[in-house]
């Protein structure tokens, strides 16, 4: 039994990462494409149908670029910066619940990697390790405007996980659990999405997500018209080829985040009215959880080419002023709202 | 003051309404307006799978002609030459030897005949100057290539290529 366990978790886990990874290579592309649909262009369209393979032709060429490591540079951290960074993006996915169970004559096999009681928590924490990727890569980097970059990472991560934990809290009291499992379990349906109850903490939500992830309108740590590369400025070939990927693998997973927390997760509409057996009702919801997904990666792309980058003034006035009191306010609303429900009905 | 041309516009600074402020309806506004352009057409043509019709007088690079007989008709004469404005052309001249009737048409005629194509701005006026009706610049437009020298066409480049107007008549 507890090898059956084990190797029923090694293969979620060994598919799970891949589809992270596969997922996180064709946002290279996907983002490309979609900036020349906007743009009014075709965007890469030579690799293959559709440039199909251009996400694999990038790749290549990061491998074979030569890899340059300054001399002045802390060579163990100018290392590690990536690492750390590639490391962070890919586990957080462990806790995201990917469907209900799948059931195979007595065998029941649940789509969560690991059910933690405090995936919320642990999420949390992976992020916030995320940022010392950066900041070891631009402080290890030895050059200012790596420097420069890194410090922004700092902060801005440090300034905007209040915000995202403020709106959390709020999402937190509705549902009464730190577990994401449980978060999406009750959302079953439609009318029970947490978007309905949280509005205003999704915004918030929505919001401190980009600018953990270092999108754009939020991308002041590699900022190129300021800071030329920003914190991997002195970064080359696959490192940097690293670094990138871990952003795209964060985008993915915060997409993934944002559909379960308040999107309902692997529920669509009318899932228990269509009379399907559970393994069915397992495997749609899968791929509605994943269209939800690319829906919101879809967004994250949108807005990369909408907005101009905030300035950095403007971007604290934002997180500490606008962001926090809001969240506050959100919470001490969701508190009264609970409160009357509890004593009136 | 008043301003001497009576075009001074004063930009009013009104402070934001709440709505700006709080800068979302704006985002909608930006999203609504990116996303009705990625359903757009696009305008791009994707070249080597799609060419564009040339225009009936297009003015493309040139070649030399050759008469009923194959033979070619330019006689060095070097009007050409003396109207292009951009000085694209050079030419030696040479005698028709005997026994070369079925070469060229005339008795002198170029044996070296050369256009920069890197000089030549494409107006056409050699063709214009040409009195032997030798010259037309009637190809496609002029590829790129890699070195100065190899913008210099000579006559392997320049003379058309030799047509049997005999068979042409039987069709
Ligand atoms: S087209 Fe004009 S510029 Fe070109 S060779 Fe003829 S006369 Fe000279
Ligand atoms: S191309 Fe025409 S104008 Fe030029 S040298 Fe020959 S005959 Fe004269």
């Amino acid at each position: 039994m507890e090898t059956a366990f084990l190797l029923e978790k090694l293969i979620l886990v060994v598919v799970v990462f891949t589809i992270t990874l596969v997922i996180a290579m064709y946002s290279t592309l996907a983002e490309r494409k979609i900036a020349g649909f906007m743009q009014d262009r075709h965007g890469p369209d030579r690799a293959g149908a559709f440039g199909i393979l251009q996400p694999l032709c990038d790749g290549s060429k990061f491998f074979f670029k030569e890899e340059i490591i300054p001399a002045g540079a802390h060579k163990g951290l100018f290392i590690m910066g990536p690492v750390i960074a590639i490391i962070t993006a890919c586990i957080s996915s462990a806790v995201i619940p990917w469907g209900q169970t799948l059931t195979f004559g007595d065998t029941t096999i649940s789509l969560q990697v690991a059910e933690v009681n405090i995936g919320v928590l642990y999420i949390f924490g992976v992020i916030a390790l995320g940022v010392y990727g950066i900041m070891l890569g631009g402080w290890a980097s030895n050059n200012k405007f790596s420097l420069m970059g890194a410090i922004r990472a700092a902060s801005q991560s440090i300034s905007y996980e209040i915000g995202l934990g403020l709106s959390l809290i709020a999402l937190l009291m509705v549902t009464g659990t730190l577990s994401i499992g449980e978060i999406v379990a009750q959302q079953s349906g439609f009318v029970n999405w947490n978007i309905w109850s949280q509005p205003l903490g999704f915004i918030i939500f929505v919001t401190c997500a980009f600018a953990e992830c270092n999108r754009v309108p939020f991308d002041l740590p590699e900022c190129e018209t300021e800071l030329v590369g920003g914190y991997h400025t002195e970064y080359s070939s696959m490192k940097l080829g690293l670094y990138m990927f871990s952003e795209y693998i964060n985008m993915f997973v915060s997409s993934a985040l944002m559909a379960a927390l308040y999107f309902g997760g692997y529920n669509f509409p009318f899932m228990h009215d269509l009379g399907l057996s559970a393994n069915w009702i397992t495997i749609i919801g899968v791929l509605v959880f994943f269209a939800k997904i690319f829906a919101f990666i879809f967004f994250f792309m949108w807005i990369r080419w909408t907005l101009p980058r905030f300035r950095y003034d403007q971007l604290m006035r934002l997180g500490w002023k606008k962001l926090i009191p809001l969240a506050i306010a959100n919470i001490v609303l969701t508190g009264v709202i609970i409160l009357i429900k509890d004593t009136f009905f | 003051m008043q301003s001497l041309s009576n075009r001074k516009k004063v930009l009013e600074q009104k402070p934001m309404n709440f709505w700006e402020r709080i800068y979302l309806p704006a985002i909608f506004k930006g999203l609504s307006i990116t996303l009705k352009h990625f359903f757009k057409k696009i305008p791009t043509v994707k070249y080597p799978e799609e060419v564009r019709p040339y225009s009936k007088n297009f003015r493309g690079q040139h070649s030399l002609k050759r008469d009923e007989e194959g033979r070619e008709r330019c006689t060095a004469c070097g009007l050409c030459a003396l109207s292009c404005p951009a000085e694209a052309i050079t030419m030696t001249s040479a005698e028709r030897a005997k026994g070369e009737e079925h070469l060229y048409r005339e008795e002198k005629y170029a044996s070296v005949y050369e256009i920069n194509m890197l000089r030549c701005i494409f107006c056409g006026l050699c063709e214009e100057a040409c009195p032997k009706e030798a010259i037309y610049l009637d190809g496609s437009h002029v590829t790129a290539d890699y070195l100065r020298k190899d913008f210099i066409y000579g006559k392997d480049k320049l003379v058309e290529p030799r047509f049997d107007i005999t068979k042409l008549a039987k069709d």
